[in-house]
């Protein structure tokens, strides 16, 4: 007689902790074929709530972490995935309908690019900051610093390079996320969720709801202690134009900063340059007399 | 009208500043594609803070003029400033910048008059750093690709001023967009359009191509028809949080690109080892600046307990000097409110601010003699507030201070964060490290360390959480007018 396998219905990721949907709700998700693979669990409007407060715990610690601290983080969190590729390399494979060689491409450049965005926790602050000469005995000095909360609406095509490329810029400068993961594609997002909670990352810093960013976007988008959106999951759906907007509309209440969708999912496999960072970062600028 | 001094001690001469230096005329067109032309809304008329004198009345622009503007400024857009070299647009600033130089004391006395600051501080403060402003930013007209932004423009500008720094604030909206290739349609605020008004004569003699800048004038209605125009590629704001939530709305699923720098509740932190007179000094400069019209005004004083008694009664004793009365007298310290209705606002704060503070604290001010006619208001400090008072979250946008204490440096880091504002922060102390702590600690913009309320066209400006996004001044500042690197 064949072993009967474990089947497993995955949980949402919620202050380093693994919690099953409040709401009691999971959902059959399918592989790109139209097969059966797993039930994931539906995030709910109370989940993204306990998500905030998650991330708005892990905010004061997380962000005044040292950048070379962040940095290390973030790489050990590459190492870790590395250690577990034939696990993504299946989930993407699955979630993808890729063939085994192209899911590796996938998963390779998914951890070339948090060594990427790593390497950017203790140089950003010297590319986007500067002194400004002011016309005074003045010493002034701008830097950047994080925004705080984002939520994040990852891309619903690309489930694993697309996830790392939308959360790993927010992260690495100092911000915490709440992260609600593609809806037909959740498992790469869950199994990163795994690797998170077995690195080094803070519980909170990255929060991930699985389930659907229709339902959940509008909890976050009016939520008044989210301070920044990121809509890069609802690209390349014209259907959800109208929900783009209801989003912002609903950000405007707190003036949350918000990275709209562009019309199609980017290329990821791109260089993605700055732009995912420096939209969640703000400026200070402090200015002390000189003189004796 | 001599500036009453609070106190009897000195008895200063009047010594006003000539009005005979500006020509104001009887009324004002639009200024589009590079002429005056009549407006199609109803005109209103611009009045003297300081006297209630109608100066002038002033067109006000409608649907249809806002077209007009917004079309003149594409067309200069495509076919003039977009395709000019840098180089070339760097020198248009440069004259326009040095035009406002040899028009300072014509500025001065006019930014004054429209607008009831004092002649110190339009001559002093505003007018010097609106030709710097033109200075700086011309520079980087032919400079852009190492900026870090990239070197395209938006195309155009739609922007919306108000009225507490009238040409400054023109200054910080029109001078990177145009460095940066853009064109642009500004609107200044109602009570304060003659600046504007002849910055358009300034654009004039400055030969620059006509649409470049259009200026038109009117009040909310139109500052909407802006916003809402399909034909502009950006809005930038300053002004209230509510109208700054309001265009974030209007603005929702386009692909215009806005910075919005808003509202402010700064904390001006002093601790007990600061040295007491400069931050006497400090705390003055930093909420009776231009009447307490100023967003970052530090409007809230967190006094460390136990020099409060001291810092206090120092602070009554400086207030009691102000000088508060005619805009254009050269000694004058605090001039008029800007409008009847923003009068009504700080009494109305003021007067809720008198009950919360009732058998805690006291409302106070200085004995001092308030001219007949014109919008006045004296310096004003609250004592006993506590962080859920009304005088202590809204802001009052007056010369009106609420005090509170605290006794170590993470109650005061947490009392200064407690707002949904985040524009500005002031810290006073001797001991360097504390500095830096506060300044890393303070969830605001710009955070000034025994200093207040210093401006520079090289220091970026901008706010954190509902204080508004973007920066304006600096090399930050040209990433609100370019396309950036991104594909």
């Amino acid at each position: 007689m064949s072993r009967i396998d474990v089947r497993k219905t995955s949980k949402l990721y919620i202050g380093g902790a693994f919690p099953r949907s409040e709401s009691g709700y999971s959902y059959a998700v399918n592989d790109a074929r139209g097969r059966f693979v797993a039930n994931a669990a539906l995030a709910s409007r109370k989940d993204a709530r306990d998500a905030v407060v998650a991330a708005r715990k892990a905010f004061g610690g997380w962000s005044t972490r040292t950048a070379y601290n962040r940095a290390q983080v973030l790489y050990r969190v590459a190492e870790v995935m590395e250690d577990r590729r034939p696990q993504f390399v299946e989930a993407v494979r699955q979630a993808e309908g890729l063939n085994e060689s192209r899911a590796a491409r996938v998963v390779d450049e998914a951890v070339d690019r948090l060594v990427w965005y790593a390497g950017w926790a203790d140089k950003i602050t010297q590319v986007t900051g500067n002194a400004n000469p002011v016309a005074g005995p003045f010493f002034n000095l701008s830097t950047p610093e994080p925004t705080g909360v984002v939520a994040v609406l990852a891309p619903q095509a690309s489930s694993l390079l697309g996830l790392v490329s939308a959360v790993a810029p927010v992260v690495v400068t100092g911000n915490t996320a709440v992260v609600v993961s593609s809806y037909d594609r959740p498992l790469p997002a869950v199994t990163f969720a795994e690797v998170l909670a077995t690195s080094d990352v803070p519980g909170g810093v990255v929060n991930i709801l699985t389930g659907s960013a229709a339902t959940i976007a509008p909890w976050l988008a009016s939520h008044m202690d989210v301070n920044a959106l990121e809509l890069v999951g609802l690209a390349g759906d014209a259907a959800l134009a109208a929900l783009a907007t209801e989003l912002e509309v609903a950000a405007a209440e707190n003036l949350k900063r918000v990275r709209r969708a562009p019309a199609a999912e980017p290329d990821w496999t791109a260089d993605p340059g700055l732009a995912a960072m420096t939209a969640f970062l703000e400026t200070k600028t402090v200015w002390h007399p000189i003189g004796v | 009208m001599t500036p009453t001094p609070t106190s009897r001690a000195f008895e200063y001469a009047p010594a006003p500043e000539s009005r005979a230096v500006v020509d104001i005329k009887a009324s004002y067109g639009l200024f589009i594609d590079g002429e005056f032309v009549d407006g199609r809304g109803t005109s209103f008329k611009t009045v003297n803070p300081a006297t209630e004198e109608v100066l002038s009345e002033v067109a006000e622009a409608n649907d249809a003029d806002v077209d007009r503007a917004v079309k003149a400024a594409r067309r200069a857009h495509d076919r003039v400033w977009g395709p000019m070299p840098g180089r070339e647009r760097a020198k248009y600033l440069y004259r326009i910048a040095r035009i406002i130089q040899e028009r300072g004391r014509e500025l001065a006395v006019l930014e004054s008059i429209d607008n009831g600051k004092p002649i110190r501080e339009s001559r002093d403060v505003d007018v010097p750093t609106v030709a710097a402003h033109f200075f700086y930013y011309a520079g980087w007209a032919d400079k852009l690709e190492y900026s870090g932004y990239g070197s395209t423009p938006l195309g155009v500008a739609g922007q919306v001023i108000p009225w507490n720094f009238p040409l400054l604030m023109l200054a910080w909206k029109i001078a990177p967009a145009l460095a940066c290739g853009n064109t642009v349609v500004l609107k200044p605020a109602e009570t304060t359009p003659l600046t504007a008004l002849l910055f358009a004569e300034i654009c004039q003699q400055a030969d620059l191509p006509p649409g470049v800048v259009n200026i038109i004038t009117g009040a909310g209605d139109t500052g909407r028809a802006l916003v809402a125009h399909p034909g502009i590629d950006k809005v930038a704001f300053t002004g209230s949080t509510d109208v700054g939530r309001a265009i974030a709305r209007q603005v929702a699923g386009t692909t215009k690109k806005v910075t919005l720098e808003l509202g402010g509740k700064a904390a001006n932190i002093v601790f007990d080892d600061a040295p007491v007179d400069q931050a006497v000094e400090g705390i003055v400069n930093g909420i009776f600046f231009n009447q307490g019209h100023v967003c970052c005004a530090g409007s809230r004083l967190l006094v460390q307990e136990s020099v409060a008694d001291e810092v206090l009664e120092r602070l009554k004793r400086r207030m009691s000097t102000l000088r508060l009365g005619d805009p254009l007298d050269k000694n004058t310290d605090i001039g008029a409110i800007n409008s009847a209705e923003q009068l009504a606002k700080i009494r109305e704060l003021s007067e809720i601010g008198e009950r919360e503070v009732s058998g805690a604290g006291e409302r106070w001010a200085p004995p001092c003699e308030l001219p007949a006619t014109g919008y006045w208001f004296p310096p004003t400090l609250f004592t006993g507030v506590t962080q859920a008072h009304r005088i202590a979250r809204e802001e009052v946008f007056g010369p009106v201070l609420s005090v509170l204490t605290f006794r170590t440096p993470a109650e005061a880091v947490e009392k200064a964060n407690n707002t949904p504002y985040g524009l500005s922060a002031g810290v006073w102390t001797d001991k360097g490290s504390l500095i830096l702590h506060m300044a890393n600690r303070l969830r605001a913009g710009v955070v000034w360390a025994n200093t207040f309320n210093k401006f520079d066209p090289t220091s970026p400006f901008g706010g954190y959480q509902e204080s508004g996004y973007g920066r304006e001044g600096g090399r930050h500042g040209l990433e609100a007018y370019l396309k950036g690197t991104q594909a």
